[in-house]
């Protein structure tokens, strides 16, 4: 805390800061600071986040008796459909960098901005417009192919929506694509003085892989969904196999992108959680580098894993073996991050604050998650459980296990920041717990009821799989529970909470250098920086001078 | 230049300085490098987005060649050169629109940009002629499609398939129409830059517009020097 900012001793005058220096409904929708654009997005992920859960919370209970009784067998198609599309596009891949990620990164390098701000701005109405088409879309009738839009079902036979939801995912990517052009650039342009790239705290190194995947991924599903309308509208035959054309490079372009799209949902949950393990073991991370490369080693290595998707679509064997050979490959990577926060944690000064139970939570469920990830690599096991629950489970244990859990943890970490109010911290450990008890709940189950044979994307099923499914049913309503903790008391807490001070972890990292809520320019002079990256020793020798209220 | 980055470093953002310089960059040559990464930044995911195309292509191409050959000689490879011609001298007048605004020569600059812009639209109607021309022909993709009784190349007593050389005119339809849809926004952005240029918006030390805007247009320039051979010269012998 030797250079920047000093704090006011009394708290009584309400600073100057990006919340209150303009109000009306104006001032929000036509910002081009990135904080406030990071509201926008925060305000309307959340709703897309809940209308998702809404489908999930369907599915759920369809699959709670083995008869399908509770929706009819197209609606439930269309429900798995919508709830993998406003997850995927709406909330998974924006989560993290649309929200912490346009908040924090120019302040973590000392910027007062992004490089761009108005095509921020502009990002952010994209993501709008496509919500709505996809809002649309579900209403007047809904699209029922599953999330993946596999052709010839998709361009041939259904008569749902297809090429309006394709356009909505279409928009939404452009979205995508503006958020990883501004970080690069921004990244590379725009970092204060002595702010060199070995001193950049990880969460930058992770939003940089993964804006490198948006930006050289999201166009190959662009221009993919262009071909599936333009094969639905005329029937020209690019994908239909009676006409010539090939179903399998559909699946080609759809998996070059949607698999690393995984990697854009993990890798700033990754970034997210490296920051929390440091900050709440008070240490340095162990092996900065090793770190910092694994995040562009996923990014470039989960480029060249497509087709273990396709293992039995009907790709030649020696294709299958090369691709199953460099799906291994990419644990490497992934494994390096998990051994580093492991060795960082070994003799820290470890504290158990809700964002610290988080990151605990992520380890542990990305790691069962990742090395299911390795069963499916295996060609072999891949036979058995291609397209059972076993499938549903690892990339939940992923998605939600990791994604999420990274997502919640940083919201709680940042959220003084964020808000300049402290949420309550025996709630959120509540919280922390029921999301971390009922996730394993709802999604261990399914691990096994894949392993014996139950396929995804039935309403039905036999009834000697009721159990397991029960207790998922039972696990997912304690899931939305833990969900709509931090919600409610997030809302509560930016009303009654305590306000907060600058940096109430006592962390490193130039964002807890500036006043909490930040100031419109982020700070009040340019910082200058000397110091590495986590250097929670140096800080801790100052604890005794300055004390932290907390 | 010295004055603006003597304010950026400073707190206030009321003073004088160009008012060009944003107030979130601290120097020109920041906005300049960002405003010019960006630009590259984009052109690589157009790459990506039209590599999708190429790769279908390929595909296609080495499954039917028979089919994308005969397909491609109803194609007019004249227009397509000139076309090309066209093209090249458009990425010559940016080059010396760019090279006239850093030298303040504003008679060179207006003219290069007009000039552009009348290559632009040339491309344009030449483009149009041939795709009325398919439309004569029944060559568009879709329920009047028609291609029976053409030999195949390569194997006498052969006729080739309709499905498979409606593939290659579906694919030749979309490429060079989502070429030509970034031909006509490259069209509106070089318009601008000649309303602006002639409203003497741009300087020797300001040009960063022209500059990005003159990428844009390469890049274009360049997905055709691409499409040309690929579509229209894959078998010339008849």
């Amino acid at each position: 805390m030797a250079t920047a900012t000093a704090q006011p001793a009394g708290q009584t005058i309400e600073r100057e800061n990006y919340l209150n220096k303009h109000y009306g409904v104006g001032s929000w929708l036509l910002t081009t600071d990135h904080k406030r654009i990071a509201l926008l997005y925060l305000i309307s992920l959340t709703f897309f986040f809940f209308i998702g859960g809404f489908f999930a919370l369907l599915i759920r209970l369809e699959l709670l008796t083995p008869a399908g009784d509770l929706v009819q067998a197209d609606t439930y198609n269309k429900l798995f459909t919508q709830h993998g599309m406003v997850m995927i596009f709406f909330f998974l891949i924006p989560s993290i960098p649309a929200t912490l990620g346009n908040f924090l990164v120019p302040m973590m390098i000392g910027a007062k901005d992004l490089a761009f701000p108005r095509i921020n701005l502009l990002s952010w109405y994209l993501y709008i417009i496509g919500g709505v088409l996809m809002l649309h879309c579900m209403l007047t009738g809904g699209v029922d192919t599953g999330w993946t839009f596999y052709v010839p079902f998709s361009t041939a036979y259904t008569n749902t929506k297809i090429i309006e939801a394709g356009l909505a995912a279409f928009v939404a990517g452009f979205s995508s694509i503006l958020t990883g052009l501004n970080f690069i650039v921004t990244i590379h342009r725009m970092r204060a003085p002595g702010m060199t790239w070995s001193r950049l705290p990880l969460f930058i190194w992770a939003h940089y892989a993964t804006s490198i995947i948006q930006i050289l991924g999201t166009p190959v599903i662009a221009i993919t969904i262009v071909l599936v309308a333009v094969e639905r509208f005329l029937h020209l035959g690019i994908f239909d196999p009676k006409l010539g054309g090939d179903p399998l490079l559909f699946q080609h372009l759809f998996w070059f992108y949607s698999h690393p799209a995984v990697y854009i949902m993990i890798l700033p949950s990754m970034g997210v959680v490296t920051e929390i393990i440091a900050c709440f073991s008070r240490k340095r991370i162990f092996g900065y580098h090793f770190v910092a490369m694994s995040s562009i080693a996923i990014a470039v290595l989960g480029f060249l894993v497509w087709a273990h998707h396709m293992f039995v679509a009907g790709i030649s064997l020696y294709a299958g073996l090369i691709f199953s050979f460099l799906t291994y490959f990419v644990a490497v990577p992934s494994a390096i991050k998990v051994f580093n926060w492991t060795a960082t944690l070994y003799k820290g000064s470890i504290t158990y604050e809700a964002p610290m139970l988080y990151a605990f939570g992520f380890i542990g469920l990305f790691t069962i998650g990742g090395l299911t990830g390795l069963f499916l690599a295996c060609l072999g096991i891949n036979v058995h459980v291609t397209d059972t629950y076993f499938v549903v489970a690892h990339f939940h244990y992923i998605m939600v296990g990791g994604a999420l859990m990274g997502y919640l943890g940083g919201m709680h970490f940042w959220w003084p920041k964020i808000s300049g109010k402290l949420y309550p911290e025996g709630w959120a450990r509540l919280a922390a717990l029921i999301v971390f008890i009922g996730f394993n709940l709802t999604f261990f189950p399914q691990f096994i009821l894949g392993y014996v044979g139950m396929p995804r994307r039935y309403y039905a099923y036999p009834a000697e799989f009721q159990i397991l499914n029960v207790l998922s049913t039972a696990g997912s309503t304690v899931l939305g529970i833990g969900y709509l903790l931090p919600m409610i008391y997030f809302l509560w807490s930016m009303r009654y909470g305590k306000p907060a001070p600058d940096n109430p972890w006592n962390a490193a990292g130039l964002e807890w250098k500036t006043a909490s809520p930040p100031p419109t320019f982020n700070f009040d002079e340019e910082p200058v920086v000397t110091w590495e990256a986590y250097n929670y020793e140096q800080l801790d020798e100052h604890e005794q001078e300055v004390p932290v209220a907390g | 230049m010295p004055d603006s980055s003597a304010v950026a470093v400073g707190q206030s953002h009321g003073e004088t300085h160009n008012p060009a310089l944003l107030h979130h960059f601290a120097t020109e040559q920041q906005q300049r490098d960002s405003a010019s990464l960006g630009m590259w930044i984009f052109l690589g995911t157009e790459v990506m987005f039209f590599g999708g195309l190429f790769c279908a292509y390929l595909i296609y191409r080495l499954k039917y060649f028979g089919e994308f050959a005969a397909a491609s000689q109803t194609l007019s490879w004249q227009l397509g050169m000139t076309n090309t011609i066209v093209l090249i001298c458009s990425s010559l007048t940016v080059v010396l629109a760019i090279w006239a605004v850093q030298r303040g020569k504003r008679a060179l600059l207006l003219s290069s940009l007009i000039l552009t812009l009348i290559f632009g639209f040339a491309f344009l109607g030449i483009k149009s002629i041939e795709y009325a021309e398919k439309f004569e022909k029944h060559h568009v993709p879709g329920p009047s499609f028609q291609f029976a009784n053409v030999p195949l190349p390569g194997h006498p007593g052969e006729m080739a398939n309709p499905a498979h050389a409606q593939l290659y005119f579906s694919l030749y339809f979309i490429m060079t129409g989502l070429h030509a849809l970034h031909m006509i926004i490259g069209i509106g952005i070089f318009a601008w830059l000649l309303y602006a240029s002639w409203h003497g918006r741009f300087t020797t030390e300001y040009n960063t517009p022209l500059e990005i805007g003159g990428l844009y247009w390469h890049f274009v320039d360049i997905i055709w020097i691409y499409l040309f051979p690929l579509l229209y010269l894959i078998d010339l012998r008849k």
